[in-house]
């Protein structure tokens, strides 16, 4: 194949400059996340919650507690398939005690790390008659308090290297065709192969620059949990961007104007927001959206930043995600290089 | 003299209109050669066909006698009419980057020079003149020293001043020794730089050769122009004075006879322009209404 690394450097340098030059675009890629989560860092400071959140598997009126019907007790029933999660929520702090009375005799899960839960354990044993508090089984799990900052940093991170996968490739190159650059390129030894090439390696630099900035600055800023391995976290973002970036070549293939560019990226973006899980769990969402949701490349992308960052997830438990991503991005990158028009 | 470029019997058929119409033409080398038409003509078409943007549906292309092929683009420079240029990048970036991609180039520093892109040669390119950004794509096209430069309508949009600098440019190429081969729909453009000129309407060809050649062939040397008011308009005229585009007009070779006969027919002089034929009066000859529509 006629390849050239030098003509493909050419473009890369001069889309980059593009990109730094241009001091609103970048402003505006860095300072948008860091500001989401300094809002919710914000809005969820509060602590209007009742004063402790108790799961209950089974059928509270099956048992005799009055400790369930307290005001200053928030009850959240859990379906028997969900109880693996809810443990994990446990662990996450997300509730103070998970308590199965379906179970005989009854069983509970308490975080000893949390105050609130070994507070709640206490109460909980009081409240039974004495010979059922006896009669507890008692399983103990242990994990930081997860903040729901904790919990939607992955997401927003996820996002925002979404809209500048997205625009900045798709959009950008169909601006490109639009106002003439692409046929003045098109017109040079220059190919398909080494301008796209240079697109999507210009858009994985500013990704990662970018993503890396707003990490270390909402770390510092607000601090978040970070459980497992760095560098697993970095392979799973970039596996993302360069699933993101391949969905936005699909589009700058061979679109004329940016405003039929533009509705369908939000087409793309929107639905993906809504359904990857970035702002809350889609565990309790309907099947259909879960169904949705599990086929979205962000929603792999999410999961999987956020069994590292909270879970400390390792390798194995990553792999499928990193996968999926790496095997849309390589199936894009080739459809894409099919499509791609110069006109 | 060599042959450079030909064009044999180009077609392009769209839906709704054939573009360009059994087009054929050959451009010697270190000629320029123009393409002159109105708008819509078909000569941007046969161009981008030339330079190998489009397909052509029939007909072929040759460039040194044969089939155009790969290497063909690192041969030639093209200034295109509409076109950008990646944002944020100063002149100097935008040469080094198109630079890149040729395995020959000319030297940047020269030109510069040749160009007059020196005074604003690190300003952001999206923040120039007309003139300038032309000179810029005008250096552009010449990044690669190619051997046929293809200019397609490269002063529509410059103010008269910048146009007739732009003209000096592209007659110091020529100097160079590279072949021109450019677009217009200025006669005046095309009858200074062009050695050889193609009159192009509705996709074809109307007229082929040397511009000074063609209006000797078609025309006496001498306009004479008079106003509609000059001549009483009840006096039945001479089958030569005609009415063309509001006006008098008689064509001549002898000044002195026919000013004497428009004085017999008592006929104001005061407002009597006499020049020579232009390309335009060609066109209208040959095509019945103006270059400019």
């Amino acid at each position: 194949m006629n390849f050239s690394p030098v003509r493909l450097l050419a473009v890369l340098k001069a889309r980059l400059r593009e990109f730094y030059r241009d001091t609103a675009s970048w402003a505006w890629n860095l300072l948008m996340p860091v500001l989401i989560l300094l809002g919710f860092a914000f809005i969820f400071s509060g602590d209007e919650e009742p004063m402790f959140r108790l799961a209950l598997l089974g059928d509270a009126e099956t048992v005799e507690l009055p400790l369930l019907r307290e005001d200053f007790v928030r009850l959240v029933e859990v379906a028997p398939q969900d109880r693996e999660q809810a443990v994990v929520k446990v662990r996450r702090h997300q509730y103070d005690l998970l308590l199965d009375v379906s179970a005989s005799p009854p069983r509970y899960w308490v975080n000893r790390l949390s105050e609130r839960g070994r507070v709640l354990e206490r109460l909980l044993l009081a409240s039974a008659a004495p010979a059922d508090s006896a009669g507890f089984r008692r399983a103990e799990v242990a994990g930081r308090d997860i903040r729901y900052v904790d919990w939607v940093m992955p997401g927003v991170l996820a996002m925002n290297m979404m809209f500048s996968c997205l625009w900045g490739v798709g959009w950008v190159v169909v601006r490109y065709r639009k106002n003439g650059v692409l046929r003045r390129l098109q017109a040079t030894p220059l190919t398909p192969f080494e301008f796209l090439s240079a697109q999507v390696l210009a858009r994985l630099v500013i990704v990662s620059f970018v993503t890396t900035a707003v990490f270390i600055g909402a770390w510092l800023m607000i601090g978040f949990v970070m459980r497992g391995s760095w560098w697993l976290l970095a392979l799973v973002f970039f596996a993302g961007a360069l699933c993101l970036t391949s969905l936005g070549l699909i589009v700058a293939t061979r679109l004329k104007t940016e405003e039929v560019a533009d509705g369908l990226l939000n087409l793309m973006s929107w639905p993906m927001m809504i359904f990857s899980g970035v702002w809350f769990s889609m565990e309790t969402a309907h099947p259909v959206a879960q169904a949705l949701s599990s086929a979205m490349p962000l929603t792999w992308l999410v999961d999987a930043a956020r069994s590292i960052m909270l879970d400390g997830a390792g390798w194995s438990g990553v792999v499928i995600q990193i996968a999926s991503l790496a095997g849309l991005a390589l199936l894009m990158l080739l459809v894409s290089a099919r499509l791609f028009r110069w006109s | 003299m060599t042959i450079l470029l030909q064009a044999v019997g180009l077609v392009k058929q769209y839906p709704e209109v054939r573009a360009v119409d059994g087009v054929s033409f050959d451009v010697e080398a270190g000629s320029c050669y123009g393409l002159l038409g109105p708008n819509g003509a078909g000569k941007t078409t046969t161009m981008e066909m030339l330079e190998g943007l489009i397909r052509p549906d029939a007909g072929e292309i040759r460039y040194r006698g044969r089939p155009v092929d790969e290497r063909f683009k690192h041969e030639i420079g093209i200034q295109f009419q509409h076109t950008a240029l990646q944002e944020k990048q100063t002149v100097r970036e935008a040469l080094e980057m198109f630079a890149a991609f040729y395995e020959r180039n000319a030297d940047i520093g020269e030109l510069i020079r040749l160009c007059h892109l020196g005074e604003f040669v690190d300003r952001d390119s999206g923040k120039l003149s007309g003139g300038q950004r032309q000179r810029l794509l005008l250096a552009i096209a010449l990044v690669n020293d190619p051997a046929l430069v293809f200019l397609d309508e490269p002063t529509t949009g410059l103010d008269p001043q910048s146009r007739r600098n732009f003209w000096s440019l592209i007659e110091d190429i020529k100097q160079a020794g590279k072949t021109v081969l450019l677009t217009t729909h200025y006669m005046e453009e095309a009858y200074r730089l062009c050695d050889r000129i193609a009159i192009v309407d509705h996709g074809r060809i109307l007229i082929e050769g040397e511009p000074d050649r063609l209006l000797r062939a078609h025309f006496p040397s001498t306009i004479i122009r008079l106003p509609l008011s000059a001549i009483d308009a009840a006096l039945e005229l001479p089958d030569d004075i005609r009415v063309i585009e509001g006006r008098y007009e008689l064509f001549t070779d002898d000044v002195s006879g026919s000013i004497e006969r428009l004085e017999g027919l008592g006929a104001s002089l005061s407002d009597c322009q006499i020049s020579a034929p232009t390309l335009e009066d060609l066109f209208l000859k040959l095509t019945g209404h103006a270059l400019r529509k």
